[in-house]
């Protein structure tokens, strides 16, 4: 197997990734690094993000602010002292970006311009019109261009970590275009590959999230942290699950039910007027919007349709001028995918599998427990999100912890310059390989097991849980991850053999969702996104912790827990609406 | 029966195929479905072995982009009902190497992005500590357009001097070379001019336009080579007037 020797390798290109080489590039040119990604760095999911970033920047505005509107909007499972780290440094990261020529959307004086986003008490989200995440992306991978130190490995499919002598020494990598594995020996790793809604059937999520990089720390022993929680955003449009921003309530869209009802004031949200009004109805966190529509639909006030029940979203009152500027993209999608131009009719939408909050434990340095093995981004869990994450928290996550990654990363290949030479961990992850092409007969095709786990995770582990709909599910997913180890593939070929990626992004999707299921049967409390039926309330006395899945082969996961850092926000009752502060 | 259409897709696996031959698959009709749903149809249902690139289904991140009926589309922005009663013919981007089935070799768009400098190189450095570069509603009109880029080189697969001229920048690259030039924020139209301005750059577009015809996002790469032409020419008459003046 080719060795490719490099002082550090970084796996993922998405905004996390991008924006960790550009910090190693800029802290030491001389360091090699390796940017191993499974799509083009413009592919990554990044780009579908939309409403924007968030960071105080305006006079009316106070770090303390973002600070408490986090740790409450994350029901308080948020590490405080991250949170402090993430909204100190959220906006001279958000500025590094303007200087990169990110095309931020602008005020008439020429400095940039904020909108209202969901949980925030002051509009603080920097937008480039609902198209953020593209220009962040683009932003950032042109940029890196600037770099000769990063070299980059477009379309390497990664599968393992290299472990040796308890330290993370480098990644196994298939190139996609030959099928050839490359073992990419390295002094400090970081991974960056985003988060896995696609273990979810009805996603806003590419194809791509597929919690590869969770999976890959996780067998190396790595615990996956919080990982019950995970985020529907309130309005995707039926069929498709394309995301429709909260930028258009933001801007004052209101959601309503059959009836043409402002439901939400039902949901401790509101009262309705005055509108728009920060913190309150439309402008209320999504974990409070998903569950009330779930709740509607209990009710049969939602709208019935070809492709499941939806309420409706109307930003009409807008008009067309400014939904033109501010919302393009929500016109253009809209048009396109349901047919409705929402300047003159009110667009369908219903909650959607969005993010998930959990992820590779990492302490505020982004280290893991694996020494030289690091991680950022959605596959990360710091905890700046706990139970539920405040929309554009996110963008502003990636390149705060991506640079921080970045520079640990750097710092750690420099306290651990010497490698000992290579032994034989990147050829088991060969021998892995050889195994799944040798594989014949049998009835299970990869993506039957893969519609089967994308149905049980939606029945069991969606908006609301029970035991039993949670026992169900951990059972189906045992029995399906017991049969992916006899699965063959179809396709044997070498080149570009997209059968091939599928089957082992479904090996990591069926662990990454058993870590899910069982940290949600044990969480035996509601918080944020964890809704169970049978334990409605929060129960800070047992629960005030987070969760960490340890991988035990094809044993389901082991769980632990440990201690929430709470610095100066004890915890309290969540507010919107009328009483919200 | 429910309605079904056809699609004929190209197929070419170079460790078994001396050359590409074309497979037909048979997939439900449905009226919602682009081109990119039928095409993961074929994939989950009927033949897991055929590979083509695609992620967000929504129109932005550029993997999906095909030959659709002879015409680059991005598959998940291409609608069944847009060619019902007929065969969907599906094949690779023109003008680039197929590396397998849908699948083609994008080497040269990524180096050629890359030989444009198509960052930010400040007209004037300041520390972050200084604040934003202030840039008004109207200055950041100037070239938000062809910002919108998504890379998924539609354009290169219809601009007939790409498949002319190997080393043709291209449509979207020059596009991109045209956004920062125009920021207001940008210093750096002079580094970039060496590849825009060559003889591979700006001159060798034809001016069919059939880049723009095809754009899925409106950048208009075909106006941005005309007024880099036009800019180019300036520059160079200024040059020629006060030697390095206008640098």
């Amino acid at each position: 197997m080719e060795v490719i020797e490099t002082d550090i390798a970084i796996v993922g290109a998405g905004g996390a990734g991008l924006r960790a080489a550009i910090a190693v590039a800029e802290a030491d040119p001389s360091l090699t690094l390796a940017l191993i990604s499974k799509v083009y760095p413009m592919r990554s999911h990044t780009v579908a993000a939309e409403g924007g970033a968030a960071g105080v920047i305006k006079d009316n505005d106070s770090l303390d602010n973002h600070f408490h509107d986090t740790v409450s909007g994350g029901d308080w499972l948020c590490d405080q002292d991250a949170v402090e780290l993430f909204v100190n440094t959220a906006p001279s990261e958000l500025l590094q970006l303007e200087h990169w020529g990110c095309p931020w959307s602008r005020e008439p004086n020429g400095k940039v311009a904020v909108r209202p986003f969901g949980g925030m008490k002051i509009e603080r989200t920097w937008y480039a019109a609902d198209k953020t995440g593209f220009h962040i992306l683009h932003t950032l991978f042109q940029t890196s261009l600037k770099y000769p130190s990063i070299r980059r490995f477009d379309e390497y499919y990664s599968t393992d970590l290299i472990v040796e002598d308890g330290r993370c020494t480098g990644v196994v990598a298939i190139e996609m275009r030959s099928g050839r594995m490359v073992a990419f020996r390295a002094k400090a790793v970081v991974i960056a590959t985003g988060g896995a809604g696609r273990i979810f059937p009805f996603t806003t999520n590419g194809a791509i999230k597929t919690g590869d990089g969770m999976a890959m720390a996780y067998r190396a022993g790595v615990p996956l942290k919080d990982m019950e929680f995970v985020q529907y955003h309130p309005t995707g449009l039926p069929g498709t699950g394309i995301l429709i921003t909260e930028g258009s309530r933001g801007e004052g869209g209101i959601l309503v039910n059959k009836d043409g009802y402002r439901y939400l004031q039902d949901y401790n949200l509101g009262p309705p007027d005055p509108w728009p009004r920060k913190k309150a109805m439309e402008l209320g966190p999504r974990d409070r919007l998903s569950q009330a529509f779930w709740h509607e639909q209990q009710k049969g006030r939602t709208i019935k349709t070809p492709q499941g029940d939806v309420v409706h979203l109307d930003i009409r009152q807008l008009g067309e001028k400014k939904i033109n500027e501010r919302l393009p993209m929500v016109r253009e999608l809209a048009l396109a995918y349901v047919g409705v131009d929402p300047v003159h009719a009110m667009i369908p939408v219903r909650p959607v599998i969005h993010y998930t909050m959990g992820g590779i434990h990492t302490d505020i340095d982004t280290a893991t427990r694996l020494p030289g093995l690091f991680a950022a981004g959605e596959c990360a869990c710091v905890s700046i999100n706990g139970a539920n994450r405040l929309g554009s928290n996110s963008l502003a996550e990636i390149v705060v912890f991506g640079a921080r990654a970045g520079r640990s990363a750097v710092a750690f290949a420099k306290a651990n310059p010497t490698l000992d030479p290579a032994g034989n961990a990147a050829e088991a992850a060969q021998a892995r390989l050889r195994e799944l092409f040798a594989r014949e007969g049998g009835n299970d095709t990869v993506s039957g097991l893969r519609k089967a786990m994308n149905d049980t995770m939606e029945s069991g582990a969606g908006i609301y849980r029970s035991e039993d709909t949670l026992l169900a599910t951990c059972g189906i997913l045992a029995d399906l991850r017991a049969r992916y180890r006899k699965v063959p593939l179809t396709d044997r070929s070498n080149v570009f053999n997209t059968d091939l990626i599928q089957a082992l992004e479904l090996g990591c999707m069926l662990d990454v969702a058993s870590a899910m299921a069982q940290s949600a049967l044990l969480r035996k409390e509601s918080r944020g996104s964890h809704q169970r039926l049978e334990y409605p309330g929060r129960d800070d006395a047992n629960y005030l912790k987070h969760s960490l899945a340890s991988y035990r082969g094809s044993e389901p996961p082991s769980i632990s827990y440990c201690d929430v850092v709470i610095t100066r926000s004890q915890p309290a009752e969540r507010v919107y609406g009328g009483a919200a502060t | 029966m429910s309605e079904t259409i056809t699609l004929e897709v190209l197929r070419y696996l170079p460790e078994t195929d001396s050359e590409p031959h074309f497979q037909r698959y048979t997939v439900p009709y449905k009226d919602e479905w682009v081109v990119l749903d039928a095409l993961n149809h074929i994939k989950d249902h009927l033949d897991a072995t055929l590979s083509y690139r695609w992620s967000c289904h929504m129109a932005v991140c550029g993997s999906c982009g095909m030959m659709i009926d002879g015409e680059p589309k991005l598959s998940c922005h291409a609608f069944l009902r847009d060619y019902r009663g007929g065969v969907i013919r599906v094949e690779p981007l023109d003008h680039f190497p197929i590396e397998r089935d849908l699948v083609i070799v994008m080497d040269s768009f990524m180096n050629k992005l890359s030989s444009v400098k198509p960052y930010l190189i400040p007209r004037e450095e300041k520390p972050l500590s200084a604040g934003e570069y202030l840039q008004t509603p109207a200055e950041l009109r100037v070239f938000d357009q062809y910002t919108q880029c998504i890379n998924c080189l539609l354009c290169y697969a219809a601009c007939p001097q790409v498949g002319l001229t190997e080393d043709f920048v291209g449509p979207a690259a020059l596009a991109l070379a045209h956004r920062y030039n125009l920021d207001s924020r940008d210093g750096g139209k002079a580094e970039r001019a060496e590849v825009v301005a060559s003889n591979e750059g700006i001159w060798e577009c034809t001016f069919v336009g059939a880049c723009s015809q095809v754009c899925p996002k409106q950048v208009d790469p075909a106006a941005a080579i005309q007024q880099t032409k036009l800019s180019s020419s300036v520059d160079w008459l200024k040059d020629m007037l006060t030697p390095g003046a206008h640098k």
